[in-house]
């Protein structure tokens, strides 16, 4: 069957001003300089900046078959959404050739070219323009739209009157609605509410299980797991793998999660003379799986591997957790027990309070009848990314609100009339 | 969204281009609504403001040339009048141009996420200030009741110099956007290109007063009808003064030269740039 994508050896670069660091001008010679080059280019007029090439996408190349659904993953600064921008004619490529053989729709963003001051009535057709439908077709779907987004109240209103809620709703219930056959989306689910993105997740299943063509990029391995078919997998501007989405899931975990999902711990010169000493660290999902960062909202484990020299009456093993500020959160002790030597490992699992996004330092602290032999403070990293959205269909939560983010149980009683 | 193979390479011509953008009229449309709608809105006098700028400005001219500095129109002509036709298609220029020289910019946020061709941003600008125009035109009727006056026949003629002003901003408008995109320094030229540019086009004055002069030299009269506007005024007055006005051929030819050749090189340029624009707007 023909491809309906074919990307060959695709490269794009972007030239890169840096701040010349001299180390002392005067201002006459910044001004002198700045007029001799005002008569070479006056590009260069823009500060003193020196350029530099950086390829954000670098000999990529894949196909894509009709009704196949891709998912795109790789870390930030992967070159993921320059791809996209690339496929959607946003950007050029510096190399390479794209064919692409279909109606195409890109949704890079939620709500582009919504304007403030028009109704919701307005913006729909405004909006859906701008992606590539035409009025009729609009006309067509216009109240399935608004129900879909469920402001019929509101229909003339303002946007700029809109909650935030209503805003993302409507916007990307124009979207859902839009019918090419090949459809580009960015990491556009990260918004709305739990519920309304369930919502929107089964009305990109339904589309694409007409036949349609969708290149999906997100961080969240569960959506992406969920949604497509196949993956291809960046970094650093290079494809390093494409596939199954399963087997590309896979390896995007193992990749990056080598390097910072693992610390070792470094050791005095006497240490084979201590009682014993843990000297690595695995930072890890719930399955043991190795992740450099934890998607927020997920249980992780972290894993300590240790030896003992000679038998440890009483051992206890500790892991501390602090803020980069070391403010002290949480610190767990293994029960005190007799160990005899050899190698051992311990996890220590978190399933029970989720902590917000940001990075957090490992203490390791080991003893032996309450006398320590070994205290790492900063012995490893763990980071919490918020690039995963919450799936929690009763509650809204809002990753700001503290570094704890489990909620309290409420409770509403009314008290008089 | 059309059915056709498309072709992403480096540099590529796109050959559909120009069908591209008859594939897209509903987006022209559509951003050209939504700046009509937008422009008024929260304004207490809403519409009326593309009426009264310009009558208040007619207004001053008059006193100040007319009355203060004794100047005359040409054939008996109210010098209201004069003005006025002057006025109304500076005004529709120096809106259409400004908009669309701004546009690209304050659109910035489509460029970066969605494909279109470029071109009908700076167009639908101009299409937004083409409607202030015919809103406006109602000063000149209003004049018209008030001197008792009656246009000649060749009124009829008008939509060509209308259609010569909206190329004259149509093609300054789009060169200066793709400019501006990578330059903002045109932010701030662009006010002084209207500013500057009221003063030496013939709208407080007539054209006769420069072409009729004797102490001015030919060639600084050809320089003078370099100016587009300079053709594009006098073809309104020619038309709406009827016979009491005449045209000054030569310098009108050359008026027409340089609005289309600004009209080109406008969309050569824009065309050249506009692939770069999502990278460095």
């Amino acid at each position: 069957m023909e491809p309906v994508i074919k990307v060959e050896h695709l490269s794009k670069s972007y030239v890169l001003r840096q701040q010349n660091k001299t180390s002392y001008t005067t201002l006459r010679d910044t001004l002198a300089g700045k007029a001799r080059s005002l008569f070479a280019d006056p590009s260069s007029l823009i500060s003193g900046t020196s350029k530099e090439n950086f390829l954000a996408l670098e000999d990529v190349g894949f196909e894509v078959n009709k009704g196949d659904r891709i998912g795109i993953i790789g870390r930030n600064g992967a070159g993921k959404s320059t791809l996209l921008k690339i496929l959607s004619r946003i950007v050029e490529p510096t190399k390479g050739r794209i064919t692409i053989d279909g109606r195409v729709a890109s949704l890079l963003e939620v709500g582009t070219g919504f304007h403030p001051e028009l109704t919701g009535r307005e913006n729909v057709f405004l909006n859906g323009s701008i992606l590539g439908m035409s009025k009729a077709e609009i006309k067509s779907k216009f109240d399935e739209i608004v129900a879909f987004a469920e402001i019929e109240k509101f229909l003339d209103t303002p946007v700029k009157r809109y909650s935030s809620g209503m805003y993302v709703r409507l916007a990307f219930a124009v979207a859902a609605h839009l019918e090419p056959e090949i459809l580009i989306v960015d990491e556009v689910l990260a918004v709305g509410d739990a519920q309304f993105q369930k919502k929107c997740l089964g009305k990109m299943q339904d589309v694409s299980g007409q036949g349609r063509t969708i290149l999906f990029v997100s961080h969240n391995m569960e959506v992406v797991q969920k949604l497509c078919t196949k993956g291809i997998l960046l970094e650093r501007g290079r494809l390093i793998q494409d596939g199954p989405i399963d087997s590309v899931v896979k390896k995007y975990l193992e990749v990056f999660a080598v390097g910072d999902s693992m610390f070792k711990i470094s050791l005095p010169d006497d240490h084979e003379q201590q009682q014993g000493y843990a000297h690595l660290i695995h930072v890890e999902d719930i399955r043991g799986n190795p992740l450099a960062e934890i998607p927020i909202g997920q249980p992780w484990q972290i894993r300590v591997c240790f030896r003992l020299n000679r038998r440890v009456p009483q051992f206890v093993i500790a892991l501390g957790l602090t803020t980069l500020f070391d403010m002290p959160l949480r610190t767990t002790w293994t029960p005190p027990g007799d160990l005899s030597e050899g190698d051992y490992e311990v996890v220590f699992k978190c399933d029970d309070i989720l902590f917000t996004a940001g990075q957090y330092k490992l203490i390791v602290g080991l003893s032996s009848d309450r006398i320590p032999f070994q205290y790492v403070e900063g012995a490893g990293y763990l980071t919490i990314s918020d690039v995963s959205t919450l799936h929690n269909d009763k509650q809204i939560i809002n990753t700001n609100s503290g570094l704890i983010i489990n909620q309290m149980n409420t409770i509403i009683t009314r008290k008089s009339k | 969204m059309t059915r056709h193979k498309i072709i992403i390479e480096a540099n590529s011509k796109n050959a559909n281009y120009w069908k591209d953008l008859w594939n897209y009229r509903g987006l022209f449309y559509f951003l050209s609504w939504r700046d009509v709608l937008v422009r008024y809105k929260q304004t207490v006098i809403g519409v009326l403001w593309s009426v009264l700028r310009p009558l208040i400005t007619i207004v001053i001219f008059t006193v100040v040339f007319n009355k203060l500095g004794d100047f005359s129109a040409d054939g008996g002509v109210p010098y209201a009048i004069m003005v006025c036709a002057g006025m109304l298609p500076w005004q529709f220029f120096s809106n259409a141009f400004s908009e669309s020289a701004n546009s690209l910019i304050a659109n910035s946020n489509l460029l970066t996420k969605v494909y279109f061709p470029r071109l009908i941003v700076p167009a639908s600008s101009v299409i937004v200030s083409i409607i202030d125009f015919f809103i406006s035109f109602i000063i000149l009727i209003g004049l018209f009741i008030f001197y008792q006056y009656s246009p000649g026949w060749k009124i009829i003629y008008l939509p060509v110099f209308l259609l010569l002003a909206t190329i004259t901003a149509m093609g300054s408008g789009l060169f200066i956007s793709a400019l501006n995109v990578k330059y903002r320094d045109f932010r701030y030229i662009i006010p002084f290109i209207v500013q500057f540019g009221l003063y030496v086009s013939p709208v407080g004055f007539s054209s006769s007063m420069v072409y009729g002069s004797e102490k001015i030299p030919m060639a600084v009269k050809y320089i003078y009808s370099m100016n587009p506007m300079v053709g594009v005024i006098d073809g309104f007055r020619w038309a709406i003064l009827g016979g009491q006005v005449n045209l000054f051929m030569p310098g009108f030819i050359i008026s027409v030269f340089v609005s289309l050749f600004l009209l080109f090189y406008g969309i050569y340029y824009f065309r050249k740039t506009e692939r770069g624009f999502a990278d460095i707007i």
